[in-house]
């Protein structure tokens, strides 16, 4: 198992440096001199050149992308183009806000699919297994952005019940970006969770189970639903990352103080610093949990081969 | 050519049908001039000379949702064309050949799809500046490694087959080989992964646009009519209602379409693709 961990860790340096490359050298494409759009609208070619010597941005750029690998070793994430803050300072505040509304979605997401998955694989081609594939299929066609403007319609402007957008008025604030980022996820679980459980309900096991006097009920719960789970989780995992990407854009929908939407922000406003620090965490807390999704899979089903 | 005749398969050409139809032909079907405006009627509701409504600038939603059709698909065909081209042919070398070719383009896979797709999308687009072509460039870099994994996985299987080893023992040449023998065995689950690669790619390009990345006012766009809507929540919600449905419509029918085609003409597919 340590072996395991330690090899599956030393894979995630190579992809980590190889990011941090890919996000070096994007934010040194972009076309637009941030220097120029810095020093404002009626600069002199002098005050953009001291602006430009201010940044590093003159100096040769192999110097430029060592001296970033160095600061990141520091954790420091360099100064806001923008607001002349560190852009650690920027983070700290945002990735919270992005963590608690990935952890809300997933919490939508299961509590949808647990209960609708296990009763429409229990009572196959029942309505309420209808309602559950045409749910499924809904869910995986409805982009987020229609989906996110057409709860607000609903359940902000008509009913009036939550907020529009922020993240001002606290537990109800997170209600609408939660379901949102949450719901298409428990469309993808739910048709797993029916499938999966359905597969293991008709093996020889779950009869024998059966037939020595367990009840259905108890025969599912104990026995079929642990192993239905097995290949669940992984989807669970993986859709973490797709949590964390599908914020960008949910964030952006409801004004969500995140780390989404403070990528999109510094886009807009040429904040390399600040661009450069999003997309490397974003991309970051994609593989770790990817790399925790596989150390969870391989704990919780002793068949997997390790080796 | 079995299952074809289900009820998602039909709904799914149909819709399919539906967004060629008015790509290819948004100057006939659009009952007004999409970039035509009446700044008496601005954000008027549906009625009946304009079944979806007015905009922001009082121009007909219904004639900018046909032809933001031609956009949406213009993407998708061009991503997919791209990337399964170039994911075919690099996929088919690193199968065939192994070695360093096969090292070198699986490494660049895996770096690929360590990256979270639509982030990746997002950095690119925001590096070469937002315009439709760019949109493109984005979404096929991303695009190819799924093509790519895949001819590599069937044309390792088809490489042992004894046909093909017959042929190279009769001195056909590599180039020869693998087009006429390797090839044709991986054409079937590369036209489904299009298909449901159009899905993704028209979501994509949305996606793009919504957040402001993808193509700029006032070509008609659906995901760039999305946020211009989202403006008018509360005052004019038939803005932000109908070109949403629009994409959600698009990308089901392409859907269906995929997963009808699986069953149909490769069985195999899903199993090998979705375990």
């Amino acid at each position: 198992m340590t072996n395991y961990l330690l090899r599956r860790l030393a894979q995630v340096v190579p992809i980590a440096l190889g990011i941090m490359t890919l996000v070096f050298s994007l934010a040194h494409i972009i076309p637009g001199d941030p220097a120029v759009q810095l020093a404002g609208e009626n600069a002199q070619p002098e005050d953009i050149a001291r602006v430009r010597t201010q940044l590093g941005l003159d100096d040769p750029l192999h110097e430029q992308y060592f001296h970033y690998l160095g600061s990141l070793a520091r954790f420091d994430l360099g100064t806001s183009f923008r607001s002349g803050e560190p852009v650690s300072a920027q983070i700290a505040t945002r990735y919270p806000a992005t963590i608690i509304l990935a952890i809300a979605g997933m919490f939508v997401a299961l509590s949808v699919a647990l209960p609708l998955g296990i009763v429409a694989a229990v009572f196959r081609n029942s309505w309420i297994d209808n309602v559950a594939r045409f749910f499924a299929l809904i869910g995986v066609s409805m982009p987020s952005f229609w989906l996110g403007p057409l709860l607000i319609i609903a359940f902000a402007i008509h009913l009036e019940w939550l907020p529009v957008s922020g993240r001002g008025e606290g537990l109800k604030s997170i209600v609408l970006p939660a379901l949102t980022l949450g719901l298409p996820l428990a469309a993808i679980l739910t048709r797993m969770i029916r499938v999966s459980l359905a597969d293991e309900l008709g093996n020889l096991y779950f009869t024998a189970a059966m037939s020595k006097g367990l009840s259905r009920r108890a025969a599912i719960l104990r026995h079929a639903l642990r192993n239905a789970l097995i290949p669940v989780i992984t989807i669970v995992g993986l859709q973490i990352g797709s949590l964390l990407t599908g914020a960008i854009i949910t964030e952006q929908i409801f004004s969500w103080p995140g780390l989404g939407r403070l990528l999109i922000q510094s886009i807009g406003a040429r904040d390399y610093p600040q661009m450069q620090a999003s997309v490397l965490l974003i991309a970051l807390t994609y593989i770790l949990v990817n790399l925790l999704t596989d150390v969870v899979y391989a704990v919780v089903d002793p068949r997997i081969e390790l080796e | 050519m079995r299952k074809l005749h289900t009820f998602g398969f039909l709904a799914g050409a149909l819709l399919t049908l539906l967004l060629f139809a008015c790509a290819i032909a948004a100057p006939f079907i659009a009952p007004h001039d999409p970039s035509a405006q009446d700044s008496s009627r601005r954000l008027e509701g549906p009625s009946p000379d304009h079944l979806f409504g007015l905009d922001d600038l009082g121009r007909d939603v219904l004639s900018r949702i046909v032809w933001g059709a031609r956009v949406s698909l213009r993407v998708g065909l061009s991503v997919v064309l791209v990337s399964s081209l170039a994911g075919v042919a690099l996929g088919a070398l690193a199968g065939y050949f192994g070695g360093a070719v096969e090292t070198a383009v699986m490494r660049v896979c895996d770096t690929l799809l360590a990256f979270p797709g639509i982030l990746l999308a997002i950095a690119l687009v925001a590096m070469l500046g937002p315009n439709l072509d760019n949109v493109i460039i984005a979404l096929s870099i991303i695009g190819w490694v799924g093509y790519a994994r895949l001819t590599r996985g069937q044309v390792l299987k088809v490489r042992q087959m004894d046909y093909v080893v017959a042929a190279r023992a009769l001195g056909s040449r590599s180039g020869r080989v693998i087009a006429r023998h390797v090839l044709p065995n991986v054409i079937n689950p590369v036209i489904v992964m299009a298909t449901l690669g159009l899905a993704g790619a028209i979501l994509a390009e949305a996606s793009l646009s919504f957040l402001g990345l993808g193509v700029q006012p006032p070509t008609p766009s659906w995901g760039a009519m999305l946020t211009a809507g989202r403006r008018y929540i509360g005052q004019a919600d038939h803005l932000a209602i109908f070109p949403g449905l629009a994409i959600m419509l698009a990308v089901m029918g392409l859907n269906f379409l995929g997963d009808g085609l699986i069953d149909a003409l490769d069985p195999k597919y899903r199993r090998e693709t979705k375990e």
